[in-house]
């Protein structure tokens, strides 16, 4: 496509300044809820409220078509972390019904510079990417629902975030689309 | 390479956004003498020309001044004394008069209403096909101009209105989604759904057009 090159290049901002400005929007919320749980809620709101913005820009990038397998989703998920955050993860530990897969992130753009502090080790750090997955999915009609099994921030060798396909949202399938 | 208008209806039919970009503005004035040599009649709440289609007026053409003082549904708005168009234009008295016709143009209102039909056909069209798994229209031609439409996976559709002969309007729509994706989403007080009024926008989408037509689309 046309824009991928010089133009999008232009757009690409420093990793550094988007973890650290990602870090202070994490510790903004710890100070203002005081309670991780609330934290890590507020979090998949923001991911998701993101996600259902973020979802034209990719679609508009790509000019990918509609899913019709979680295979596809995945392929598409994966390549959606590259162009946002410029990581790859890999995708693996496929379900056996095909509807269930996890992302393993080998290093992630979110965590760098961060160790938890012992007072919340219940705090789902990069939990804005279930979010995120969650409205972007459901701007295409799909939903499915992720969550954190390793953490390296929790001292895993790597993140992995599992992936769960629930449902196609049959009735908001925009007509001449299903 | 005339790009008429844009328009964006949202996901719910709803009509987001839309952008004249190249109108033609169709305005002829003359003096007359009695009798009129055009008939007009008043339907919407408008002068509009029933018959009598010479010298640059068409049939549908609205009344839009007369002797200079605009026309407003059947009352001509003159500073002092109000009068009735028909009242006026049949009175011999009153002639040479001086009028002027032009094309009706679109209110908002009526451009929301349009854009709420065009979605139920859209939605027919997918439903009429003898095949599987059909998009909605795609392009709707007339003699003067081609509709164009593209839905995005998340059931947004971006219309374009060009000439006929406009080639690489695929081409164009899909750049205008990119704007949309950049200018209007990313825009933090722009809320989903709601009237796109983001002037980062519009003026992405101005030089967009502007250069399309320029310089064709496939420069874009």
């Amino acid at each position: 496509m046309s824009r991928q090159g010089a133009r999008l290049d232009a757009k690409r901002v420093n990793s550094e300044l988007f973890t650290l400005t990602y870090g202070t929007l994490v510790a903004q919320l710890l100070k203002d809820y005081e309670n991780v749980d609330e934290v890590n809620k507020q979090l998949e709101r923001m991911g998701y409220n993101i996600g259902i913005r973020l979802i034209e820009d990719y679609l508009a990038r790509t000019g990918s078509g509609r899913c019709y397998d979680f295979k596809d989703t995945a392929e598409k998920i994966q390549a959606g972390f590259r162009i946002f955050l410029g990581v790859s993860p890999q995708i693996t530990n496929w379900g056996a019904g095909g509807d269930e897969f996890s992302l393993v992130f080998e290093s992630n753009p979110l965590t760098e510079f961060v160790e938890l502090p012992d007072h919340c080790l219940n705090l789902k750090y990069c939990n804005i990417l279930a979010g995120v997955l969650r409205g972007a999915c459901e701007m295409v009609q799909m939903e499915v629902t992720s969550w954190f099994v390793q953490d390296q921030l929790k001292g895993d060798n790597v993140t992995e975030l599992r992936v769960k396909f629930i449902k196609r949202l049959e009735d908001a399938i925009p007509a001449g689309e299903d | 390479m005339v790009i008429y208008s844009v328009y964006i209806v949202s996901k719910s039919g709803g009509l987001i956004f839309n952008y004249d970009h190249n109108i033609p503005k169709i305005e002829t004035e003359k003096t007359y003498s009695f009798p009129l040599e055009h008939k007009l009649v008043y339907q919407n709440k408008q002068v509009v020309v029933a018959f009598g289609q010479r010298n640059g007026v068409n049939v549908g053409h609205l009344l839009l001044a007369v002797n200079g003082f605009p026309v407003n549904g059947r009352t001509i708005e003159e500073d002092k004394n109000p009068r009735d168009v028909f009242e006026v234009l049949e009175n011999p008295e009153n002639y040479p008069i001086n009028l002027k016709f032009g094309r009706s143009k679109m209110s908002t209102n009526e451009k929301i209403f349009l854009a709420s039909m065009f979605y139920p056909l859209f939605a027919i069209a997918s439903q009429l096909s003898p095949q599987p798994r059909t998009s909605g229209i795609q392009i709707l031609e007339a003699d003067t101009f081609h509709l164009h439409c593209f839905q995005t996976l998340t059931g947004v559709k971006f219309m374009l209105i060009v000439e006929p002969s406009q080639t690489g309007a695929d081409l164009l729509l899909h750049r205008i989604y990119e704007l949309y994706a950049d200018y209007a989403l990313k825009n933090p007080f722009y809320s989903l759904e709601m009237p796109i009024r983001c002037d980062l926008f519009e003026s992405n989408l101005q030089n967009l057009l502007d250069q399309s037509e320029k310089a064709g689309i496939s420069s874009v």
